[in-house]
């Protein structure tokens, strides 16, 4: 059963439209992490979900029932949806405790973070926060903190559905690592279905069991990370998702012809010019000779974990942006002529 | 008087608190708020809404219509006979010389005082940024009467320049101060690692960005010559503003106090522009994101003694004596009446300025809400519009106000002359826009997002409104409430024209007190004027170190 469903949802503000009819199911307990450059339609996407914006046309599943189209409606209040945002959103006059207990049902005269005392601590634990900071004031807590009791809040009356509006971007790269993977432990103990929008390629692939690619208000793929990585739909969505080589060449049967000689296809293989995606990854650097075709190291990027090597083939057929990742110490040098060797097909799109 | 700029912003907000009419004040930025990270979409206001906010607007705008309708309702020939006579070109003559003389000494005051106390090592800033503001608690016209009361012979426009500009100054130096503290150190770094001396360095890249907020001061200080009445008339130094006042008591001829009134408010205009224009398009932000950094503040060294003289005549002319003089006649009162009567008097005239205050800072809360609301949340053309035609006629001299509002019951609505209402009207248009600044800033500190949060944690409207908005919103627009009520309770001009028979406010009380030269029997009541003002020079402070 799905979690969230939408079909045919077109969504904006006033006469633009920014959602022009997409459908998307999340599976009961699953993780989808909608990925989508700014202005694609993502944060919009969420407000149909949460109920801050009326769909136009479409409609909304959120646990089998209709919150919005076919004429119902259901007020964000009692969609039993958390929405965790970029800034966190928390409450500048509560207290952490008071902001995590915020959702919780009030229980007579007795001050709310008290009575809920037990619970605000659970989330705290939850979210890997030390009990210390129920009693501190957001303004006190660090970005990556923020972020945490943010997911706690969103946590505390226990949603089917947390929805995640690029809630790691706001923070440093370390923070965001260690944050990204506790907020998944925590989701996961939870059991709830998740929502994640971002715009980081990375992000979406280590968090989530499905991407789905929204550009320009539509989905272009919907498919788990391997697959959107490895097999994408266009070559598109092929450079979105990570570094990409274009070859053009021709194809037939299984193989494609290029300047690096004939590589193994696949995808949509038809006969005639077309072109080919290869990931810098893709490529091996072996003696001079010993590859299907030779190459001067032009450029070397040193990042540490590995490198990377801009390449000029010794032929001198020009091909833009060729490039190999190297992994350690086995970064050659500048000027160094190398073999080039293809690991794996190529994925080859109509030219 | 663009939203944009930050320096005219801090300017009104001087303005916001003192009592004269002025420009938007500054968006606070509440506890806690964090600066918005992305612009929200536009969404149309509701109907509703639309229609509150115009027709606030049109209130506001009433006055101007009603004046220029009046002006223009004589003979053509009448009018222009009576606005080339000489006495016309007097009165701008007088009006010329105040602001000419008045506005460059309130910038090189509030400019040098800025400068001294935000940027230098000058001893117990603290205490020097308070005392600086400390004149606004002190109503201008109550300062004339200490001045002239010690020394009779100030009359004229020397006395009334020393009274305006010690009152005025602190309208440049709030802003300018305000936007100091602001500055990056960065900038002065890179001008100093470029091979510039430190001086050279504050010239060219701290001095230029001070032009908006100089400017917007300097408009501040020049709407309120133009407004002046309690001190002119102190000083026997005729402008406009006390012409018509005189017109208005000899007996009053609508057309012709209209026709005085135009001309004020076509100087009214110009010094608008001319403020638009000296203020430029210069960008003054910060570029780029990251924590600002104090600069380390410039080592006063053997200049320290002269500076703290300076600052220390300032305050002592601007505060020290009119709160001294104040004293000294409140000494004489008692000495002289059988005490007991001057109390009960003054507890009396003392309740209904509060109550006139209470009631006409609801209704400039009330009257704000709609135009504030479309401004947060609905920001387009449409509520730039409705900004823009609120402040404008709120810049307007309280004079002006009255004798539309005056002319229009008169002829319109007969039983709302003489009333309270018709005075509060006046105060609500008066101050409008530091309600609908508070009213901003409160609503700024408690943004959509996060009323969307509460809903999605299951609050529905009533619940978002009680737990979140307000608990949120209440600290600015509590501090806009009071600044509009201090305002009123020191209010003159428009008070004189409007109170209804029988209705005594501690200006009025004070003011025909002093028009008898009975200084003891004023002196009460001024001091009464002050201790409520000083609440003023706290909330302002903390425009400064916010």
């Amino acid at each position: 059963m799905s979690e969230v469903r939408l079909s045919g949802v077109r969504a904006g503000y006033g006469d633009v439209e920014i959602l022009h009819g997409v459908d998307l199911a999340v599976p009961s307990g699953g993780t989808t992490a909608v990925l989508g450059d700014s202005g694609s339609g993502k944060t919009t996407l969420l407000k149909v979900i949460s109920g801050f914006l009326r769909p136009d046309a479409g409609q909304v599943q959120v646990g089998g029932r209709t919150v919005a189209g076919d004429d119902a409606w259901v007020a964000p209040e009692r969609r039993g949806v958390g929405y965790v945002r970029q800034d966190g959103g928390l409450f500048p006059h509560l207290s952490v405790a008071g902001n995590i207990a915020f959702g919780l049902p009030r229980t007579g005269i007795a001050r709310r973070g008290r009575a809920h005392r037990d619970r605000v601590l659970e989330l705290l634990d939850l979210v890997e926060l030390p009990a210390d900071v129920a009693e501190r004031r957001p303004d006190q807590l660090s970005g990556g903190q923020q972020q945490r009791v943010a997911l706690a809040r969103a946590l505390a009356p226990r949603p089917d559905l947390v929805l995640l509006d690029e809630p790691f971007s706001s923070l440093d790269t370390a923070l965001r690592t260690a944050t990204r993977e506790a907020t998944a432990r925590a989701l996961q103990a939870s059991g709830a279905t998740t929502l994640l929008v971002t715009h980081d390629q990375g992000e979406a692939m280590s968090f989530a069991d499905e991407i789905a690619v929204l550009r320009q208000g539509a989905f272009g793929q919907i498919a788990p990370p391997r697959t959107i990585y490895g097999e994408p739909v266009d070559a598109h969505i092929a450079s979105f998702m990570g570094e990409a080589i274009p070859i053009h060449g021709l194809a037939s049967h299984n193989q494609f012809r290029c300047a690096l000689g004939n590589l193994e296809a696949a995808g949509f293989v038809t006969r005639g010019a077309v072109v080919a995606i290869l990931r810098p990854e893709q490529l091996r650097l072996v003696a001079p000779g010993e590859g299907s075709v030779d190459a001067r190291v032009s450029r070397v990027t040193y990042f540490g974990h590995d490198s990377v090597a801009d390449l000029e083939l010794v032929s001198g057929t020009p091909l833009k942006g060729l490039r190999a990742r190297v992994v350690g110490p086995e970064a050659p040098a500048v000027g160094d002529t190398v073999g080039l060797w293809v690991v794996g097909p190529v994925r080859v799109f109509p030219g | 008087m663009s939203v944009s700029s930050s320096g005219t912003l801090r300017a009104a907000a001087a303005a916001g608190a003192a009592g004269g009419p002025g420009p938007e004040p500054d968006r606070q930025r509440a506890p806690g708020q964090r600066a918005p990270t992305r612009r929200r979409p536009r969404r149309p206001a509701s109907p509703v809404l639309a229609t509150l906010a115009t027709l606030v607007a049109a209130l506001t705008v009433l006055p101007v219509a009603v004046i220029l309708v009046r002006a223009g309702s004589g003979p053509p020939g009448e009018a222009l006979d009576y606005l080339v006579r000489p006495r016309i070109g007097e009165l701008l003559a007088h009006t010329g010389w105040l602001m000419v003389l008045t506005v460059p000494a309130t910038v090189v005051l509030g400019v040098g005082a800025a400068w001294l106390v935000e940027r230098t090592d000058l001893p117990v800033p603290g205490l020097w940024r308070t005392l600086m503001l400390a004149p606004l608690a002190v109503p201008a016209f109550v300062s004339a009467y200490a001045w002239i009361s010690v020394r009779p012979g100030l009359v004229g426009l020397g006395g009334a320049v020393l009274v305006t500009t010690l009152a005025y100054f602190p309208f440049v130096f709030l802003p300018v101060a305000a936007l100091l503290r602001t500055l990056d150190a960065g900038e002065e770094e890179i001008a100093r690692s470029l091979g510039v001396g430190p001086v050279g360095a504050f010239f060219r890249t701290v001095l230029p960005r001070l032009r908006p907020a100089v400017s917007g001061g300097a408009l501040l200080v020049a709407l309120h010559l133009l407004a002046e009445f309690g001190v002119l008339e102190m000083m026997r130094y005729q402008t406009f503003t006390t012409a018509i006042l005189q017109q208005y008591a000899v007996g009053f001829s609508d057309v012709r106090g209209s026709l005085l009134a135009t001309v004020l408010l076509v100087l009214c205009l110009l010094v608008l522009t001319v403020e638009v224009a000296a203020r430029g398009r210069a960008r003054v932000a910060r570029l780029g994101a990251g924590a600002g950094r104090r600069p380390l503040p410039l080592p006063l060294g053997r200049w320290t003694v002269p500076a703290v003289a300076a600052l220390g005549a300032v305050v002592a002319l601007a505060v020290v004596v009119p709160v001294a003089v104040v004293a000294r006649w409140l000494l004489v009162g008692t000495r002289i009446r059988v005490e007991g009567a001057g109390l009960g008097d003054l507890l009396l005239v003392t309740g209904s300025t509060v109550g006139l205050a209470v009631l006409g800072g609801l209704l400039a809360v009330a009257l704000g809400l709609p135009g504030a609301v479309l401004l947060d949340r609905h920001p387009g053309p449409f509520a730039v519009l409705v900004e823009r035609l609120t402040f404008l006629a709120s810049s307007l001299p309280g004079v002006v106000v009255a004798l539309a509002l005056i002319t229009l019951s008169i002829s319109l609505v007969p039983g709302i002359y003489q009333t309270a209402l018709l005075l509060l009207l006046a105060y609500a248009i008066l101050f409008l826009p530091r309600a609908m600044v508070a009213l901003r800033s409160g609503l700024a500190a408690a943004p959509p997002e996060l009323a969307e949060a509460a809903r999605s944690l299951g609050q529905n409207g009533a619940g978002v409104l009680g737990r979140v908005v307000l608990p949120l919103a209440a600290p600015s627009v509590l501090a806009g409430f009071v600044l509009v009520a201090l305002a009123i309770s020191t209010e003159l001009t428009a008070t004189l024209l409007l109170a209804p028979t029988g209705v005594e406010t501690l200006a009025l009380a004070f003011w025909s007190a002093t028009a008898e030269l009975d200084y003891a029997a004023a002196a009460p009541f001024a001091a009464m004027m002050i201790a409520l003002s000083v609440p003023l020079t706290v909330l302002l402070r903390r425009q400064i170190t916010s």
